[in-house]
């Protein structure tokens, strides 16, 4: 039981597939302007790492080594359709603001690398867990960037108005940048350095040193 | 595992076996959510029909908002309803790709290049007490990347616009996507189409005269897709078009 609490909290702080392990970050940019929109993007994210963790794990002990990589590819791909399919049917509105998002679950790096370096190893209900665990830690990190992105960039949350804008008669003035990607870099940027300022383990050994510079000196 | 799994049998036995595992789990979600999908896309068909006319209001649902709308089939080159076809189970867009049921446009006529046409259209009126009081046209022809379709919507009098949306393109976003923008779409409202007999609605580079009841701003850094909306609203109210009909309206013969 203390091993799943592990595998489920694990990647949300600790072992974060988007501020540790550095993957996934595409997605991130483009699908955190709206809530609503991050919140449907995480569900579908966690969907599908879970579930391709299961039926990988379940299939590991028949996967021949040459092919697993496009066999995991397909179970991927497979689930990400059946999701896109049932958000088509039960939540219109937002799959139309996903578009091709959902679609790119599949090249989304977080559900291959557990399916490759988890789910090939360990038991079907472990790697479930596992899934639904790496899908959080990429949910937590989406709905921060998405509360701050929407705050600032429309100054409302999940659509609900909170600061009122200018445009409507209100004191706000919206930071147009918020609304475009590269903001999510900064944000994202700035949760890494938060989460590693705060656990000092994350910290990376710097592969070399950088060389001093030609110190001034009197002529 | 074992090295039982790298022979070849097994490898294309596995290869085979999640193939078909996974394309009966894909085609069984597809077929067993389409009917919800098609609901979905009807509303947002309507949806964007009543936007066009300026109508749609988020209180409401679209099917309740829809009742008002009545589903005609038009004649093009005759400009009269066609009768005996059921409205709802037509689809313009595919009887354009059918010969029986098109006309193929000769290269000068073709100015919103869109090639063939379907012999017959399906409008949108909104009448009261027997009066036509919006009449609502789908339109469509080529910007720069994309063909765009639209609806474009009139007052009972077939000159004044009511409203212009486009529901599919694939322009440049900030660009030639601006065709989105409301602010540009609320400029259509109000001005007229028709000047005597020719089509003067027209998009103006540089920006239109606000007292011009014909002249829309072009889109800047989009020419050529202000040039595209321009072709498709002059070719889509020309006689190739709706003309024959909106004629037949005029002079209260429909």
């Amino acid at each position: 039981m203390a091993k799943s609490k592990e595998l489920l909290f694990d990647p949300v702080v600790n072992d974060n597939p988007i501020a540790l392990q550095v993957l996934g970050i595409c997605s991130a940019l483009a699908v955190t302007s709206s809530m609503s929109v991050a919140f449907v993007m995480s569900l579908a994210v966690i969907a599908v790492t879970a579930f391709s963790g299961l039926f990988v794990s379940v299939i590991r002990s028949q996967i021949p080594s040459s092919i697993r990589i496009i066999v995991q590819m397909t179970i991927i791909a497979s689930l990400v359709i059946v999701v896109d399919q049932i958000l088509k049917a039960f939540a219109y509105e937002i799959s139309k603001q996903l578009s091709v998002f959902v679609g790119l679950i599949i090249t989304n790096c977080i559900v291959m690398g557990r399916a490759e370096a988890f789910a090939m190893k360990n038991g079907p209900v472990e790697s479930f867990i596992d899934g639904i665990g790496n899908g959080l830690g990429y949910s937590a990190i989406l709905m921060v960037v998405g509360f701050i992105r929407e705050l600032f960039g429309s100054g409302s949350l999940f659509g609900v108005e909170i600061l009122t804008k200018i445009t409507e008669g209100g004191w706000y003035y919206t930071n147009g940048m918020m609304l475009l990607p590269p903001s999510a870099f900064f944000i994202i940027g700035f949760i890494i350095w938060g989460i590693r300022a705060w656990k000092t383990s994350q910290v990376e050994v710097d592969e070399f040193k950088i060389a001093p510079n030609s110190k001034m000196k009197e002529a | 595992m074992s090295s039982s799994n790298e022979s070849i049998q097994k490898t294309i036995t596995v290869a085979l076996l999640l193939c078909l595992v996974c394309s009966v789990v894909v085609s069984a979600s597809a077929v067993i959510l389409r009917p919800a999908q098609a609901v979905n896309e009807q509303a947002n068909m309507q949806m964007n029909i009543l936007q066009a006319a300026g109508l749609y209001d988020p209180q409401q649902t679209v099917q309740e908002q829809f009742e008002l709308v009545s589903t005609r089939l038009v004649n093009l080159e005759t400009g009269e309803y066609v009768e005996g076809m059921d409205p709802d189970g037509y689809d313009q867009r595919k009887a354009a790709k059918d010969p029986s049921m098109n006309r193929v446009l000769s290269g000068e006529e073709d100015i919103a290049l869109i090639k063939r046409q379907a012999k017959v259209a399906k409008i949108y009126l909104i009448e009261s007490g027997g009066q036509i009081e919006k009449i609502i046209l789908p339109i469509h022809g080529y910007g720069l990347w994309s063909t765009l379709y639209g609806f474009m919507a009139l007052e009972g009098d077939a000159n004044t616009v009511a409203g212009l949306g486009f529901y599919e393109h694939a322009e440049t976003p900030g660009l030639g996507g601006e065709v989105d923008n409301p602010n540009w779409k609320a400029q259509w409202t109000g001005k007229q189409v028709y000047d005597g007999d020719a089509v003067a609605l027209r998009l103006v580079k540089g920006g239109a005269d606000r007292s011009d009841s014909y002249g829309v701003d072009g889109l800047s850094g989009a020419t050529i897709t202000s040039r595209g909306v321009d072709n498709l609203v002059k070719f889509w109210m020309s006689d190739a078009g709706f003309k024959p009909f909106l004629d037949n309206v005029k002079q209260g013969q429909i």
